[in-house]
């Protein structure tokens, strides 16, 4: 829907990149007109009164699974990049280019070019046609390129359209079958493991991978001690490496499998409580780029069957909000690099005009309650499947209002 | 003499001792109430005696130290709807199973080796995994116990995926089992049918997680052979148990860790690097790779089978190779402790991880008491599993 009149969230906090400002988000024609704390709503605006709550910039979801659009709006997502592990794959223009629309106009949907066809690892898929019909960025999918003359030749030609590179990181040689990390727990409950190195080595090559040939390349998802301190090291040398990470690897440990409980089964496996602890610490210090929700509901055919033999996957983007106000108020990081973790990172990676509040940015705004309790409970979800490991869990931070595009989007 | 039958039988219930302990205190005839149900002739004296010894018994009088005098009484003995794995178990439950189980000993080397006491109940085994022996381990034990068993085999390949293993248990669960016993091929199987059936659930093996039978059986033949030498005690203190073979996707291996320290062994395990899963000193099991240094000083040898897939150069050069490594020869057991032990939860590959010379030593190999005492295991859990469902006093859930 195009916004025919203007808008005007009053009375709020203003999540700005430097800081909490008083005032209020005047959006005109979908963008942001003005911000601050001399801006009121002109005659004839619509009004939605923040009451005293954060402003914020709507959610950049990096790299969901599925588009789910009920639980995208419950967390406060306006937007969110699609990873091409879709059925069929988005390995093809047409793919693309139908499913950047399907979330209009109160959800967009960026879609995540497959890198090769068939997402098999081998051949190149036509990335460029891709670009050209709505793709903001290349994927390698939820399995990592075994390849690595296929994953140079992927790089090179990323680097010279300017798109990003999403990858997986873990060695697939190691990881195998593996549904869990090597340790006391996977010992103990006997599921087939694989060590934390997979990670290691896969980014030690993707990185070595990156400086030559100058692509952008971002990891979903790191989740371990070692992983992060490979990507801190890199983006100390100047290379063009990001990466993200999903709220069960910095709130859970491989401590949460002890039950066999499938909705613990994630890919990359729940690490240990080391890992989990250096990844605060890398989130804290600015390793981290991203924390995105790694959206993917499972119904029971995926999920209610023996730990090994589930799909792995957790529907996160219900609680993605929470769990990053959790981390405001431990102290690990601030309000304003909450959202840039959750939006202006995001929108950077995917060089779309939106993230922050800013004059001709998207206006795509979050009125969100920082504090307000809530108990997630997977029996009343929005997601279309209850697979969260946070069941149960008391949690704070809760969006109010929704705008997308300058318009209020009702549920 | 029917009516004497089901005072006997109520007796028992009421005091919660097994039918052969009752013939051991009454008469000194451990058979004597299978006998009778079959048709034995009975003395009016004989009846007299028996009279008295319940009689006296209700009074107050026990004769020696029974079960129920070491243990705590009913359920508290054994609070547990199902077996799922050692690891649920403290160790006075583990003890307790062991004493039970010593009980159906006798009553299997016996000539009438039936008893009553499951009558009219069903048991499934549900095998989702290829099994011989526990198979048919489990089906005698059920059988000798006098309920009606019924084994269900389903190929693993046709009844893996999709949400059919929760329908299969659901299934069983509707044909109104009084306990199921589970083997699958994925780690936490059972317990996932145990959260969703009514009846009690044993875990006859699921994948590389746990083996819990097995961890008892090879128990008390240990515990057998060691009072057969005269050394022997309630548990194995001070003892050291070496497991050697395929560690890594051993449930047999893990079960054994958790219930020989929970009597007390040290225990050692020995494997190629690849073969070892992570973590395994945090669970106070100590490491090895060299099998001579392992062997040094360890009390009992336990080889494990290694499955020929994993001997053809994944995991193991070949199976020459492995035997040159880690098989035990006559000469290696010599680097044991003095008359060490040697046990196999079999089926064994001779000449692989054990040599045929080792594997028949009549007074070093327990291999076949492992599989006698399997049988009174399983009679043992049967019975103990059935209680609350049977109504036995003191055991309601």
């Amino acid at each position: 829907m195009k916004q025919v009149r203007p808008l005007t969230i009053t009375g709020g906090k203003i999540v700005a990149p430097h800081g909490i400002v008083d005032g209020a988000v005047r959006c005109v024609d979908g963008l942001i007109a003005a911000v601050g704390g001399d801006v009121n709503a002109s005659e004839g605006d619509q009004v939605i009164s923040a009451k005293g709550k954060l402003i914020a910039p709507g959610i950049v979801d990096f790299g969901v699974f599925a588009i789910d659009k009920p639980a995208f709006h419950f967390g406060g997502i306006t937007r969110a990049a699609l990873m091409p592990d879709q059925s069929p794959p988005l390995d093809y223009p047409s793919r693309v280019n139908y499913i950047a629309k399907s979330g209009k106009p109160d959800l967009w949907v960026h879609p995540l070019a497959a890198a090769t066809r068939g997402l098999e690892g081998s051949e190149l898929a036509e990335i460029a046609l891709m670009r050209d019909a709505g793709a903001r960025g290349v994927a390698t999918g939820r399995n990592w390129i075994g390849d690595s003359g296929v994953m140079l030749r992927l790089l090179q030609y990323a680097a010279m359209l300017d798109l990003v590179v999403v990858t997986h990181a873990e060695d697939a040689g190691l990881t195998g079958e593996a549904a869990a990390t090597a340790g006391e727990f996977a010992t103990r409950l006997g599921l087939p493991s694989a060590p934390a190195e997979a990670e290691t080595l896969a980014l030690v090559r993707d990185i070595a991978l990156a400086e030559l040939s100058g692509a952008r390349v971002h990891f979903r998802q790191v989740t371990t001690a070692a992983g992060l301190d490979l990507v801190r090291a890199a983006k100390a040398q100047g290379i063009q490496v990001t990466c993200g990470i999903t709220p069960a690897h910095f709130m859970l440990s491989d401590l949460a499998t002890a039950d066999f409980r499938t909705f613990t089964r994630l890919s990359p496996p729940l690490r240990s409580e080391a890992d989990r602890q250096a990844a605060l610490v890398a989130i804290g210090d600015g390793t981290v780029d991203v924390i995105s929700s790694g959206h993917d509901p499972r119904g029971p055919e995926d999920k209610r069957l023996p730990f090994a033999d589930a799909e792995p996957g957790m529907a996160g983007a219900e609680t993605l909000l929470a769990m990053v106000m959790g981390l405001v108020r431990d102290e690990v990081i601030d309000m304003p690099r909450a959202f840039e973790l959750l939006a202006a990172k995001p929108a950077e990676l995917l060089g779309i005009p939106t993230g922050t509040l800013k004059v001709g940015h998207e206006a795509d705004i979050a009125v969100v309650d920082p504090e307000a309790p809530w108990v997630v409970d997977r029996r009343k979800m929005a997601a279309t499947a209850d697979n969260t490991p946070f069941d149960m869990h008391g949690v704070q931070g809760r969006v109010r209002a929704l705008v997308k595009g300058g318009v209020a989007v009702t549920s | 003499m029917h009516e004497l039958l089901l005072e006997i039988e109520q007796f028992c219930r009421r005091h919660d001792i097994s039918e052969t302990r009752f013939g051991e205190l009454a008469l000194n005839d451990k058979p004597f109430v299978a006998q009778l149900r079959s048709g034995r002739d009975l003395r009016s004296s004989t009846g007299a005696r028996l009279r008295n010894f319940m009689a006296e018994y209700e009074r107050g009088q026990p004769v020696s130290a029974a079960i129920s005098d070491r243990f705590p009484a009913g359920r508290l003995a054994y609070p547990h709807r199902d077996l799922t794995g050692i690891s649920q178990l403290e160790r006075h439950e583990i003890l307790y199973l062991l004493a039970s189980a010593e009980e159906w000993v006798e009553l299997n080397r016996g000539r009438s080796k039936r008893v009553e006491l499951l009558n009219g109940l069903t048991i499934i085994n549900a095998f989702f995994e290829n099994s011989t022996r526990t198979l048919l381990s489990f089906e005698i034990a059920g059988k000798r116990l006098g309920a009606d068993v019924v084994n269900m085999h389903a190929a693993q390949s046709s009844v893996k995926k999709g949400e059919t293993l929760i329908d299969t248990a659901i299934t069983l669960n509707a044909m109104r089992a009084d306990a199921i016993v589970i083997r699958h091929g994925s780690s936490g199987a059972t317990q996932l049918i145990a959260d969703k059936v009514d009846c009690p659930v044993l875990n006859a093996g699921d994948g590389q997680h746990e083996h819990p039978t097995q961890a008892l059986l090879d128990a008390l033949a240990l515990r057998e052979a060691l009072a057969a030498r005269g050394e022997g005690g309630e548990d194995f203190t001070g003892r050291s148990i070496l497991i050697c073979g395929d560690i890594l996707h051993s449930r047999v291996a893990r079960s054994n860790i958790l219930c020989l320290q929970a009597m007390g062994a040290k225990v050692r395990l020995c494997s190629p690097p690849a073969l070892m899963p992570q973590g395994v000193e945090i669970m106070g099991a100590e490491p090895f790779h060299d099998f001579d240094a392992a062997l040094s000083g360890s009390d009992v040898v336990m080889m494990l089978r290694l499955q020929s897939e994993r001997m053809s150069g994944q995991f193991i050069p070949s199976a020459r190779e492995y035997h040159h490594l880690y098989g035990l020869t006559k000469a290696r057991l010599e680097r044991a402790a003095p008359n060490a032990l040697v046990m196999h939860p079999g089926p064994m590959n001779r000449g692989v991880e054990i040599d045929s010379e080792v594997a028949d030593m009549l007074d070093r190999s327990i291999i076949t008491s492992q599989v006698e005492m399997g049988v009174a295991i399983r009679m043992a859990c049967l019975d103990v599993l059935t209680r609350a469902g049977r109504g036995v006093e003191g055991w309601a859930a």
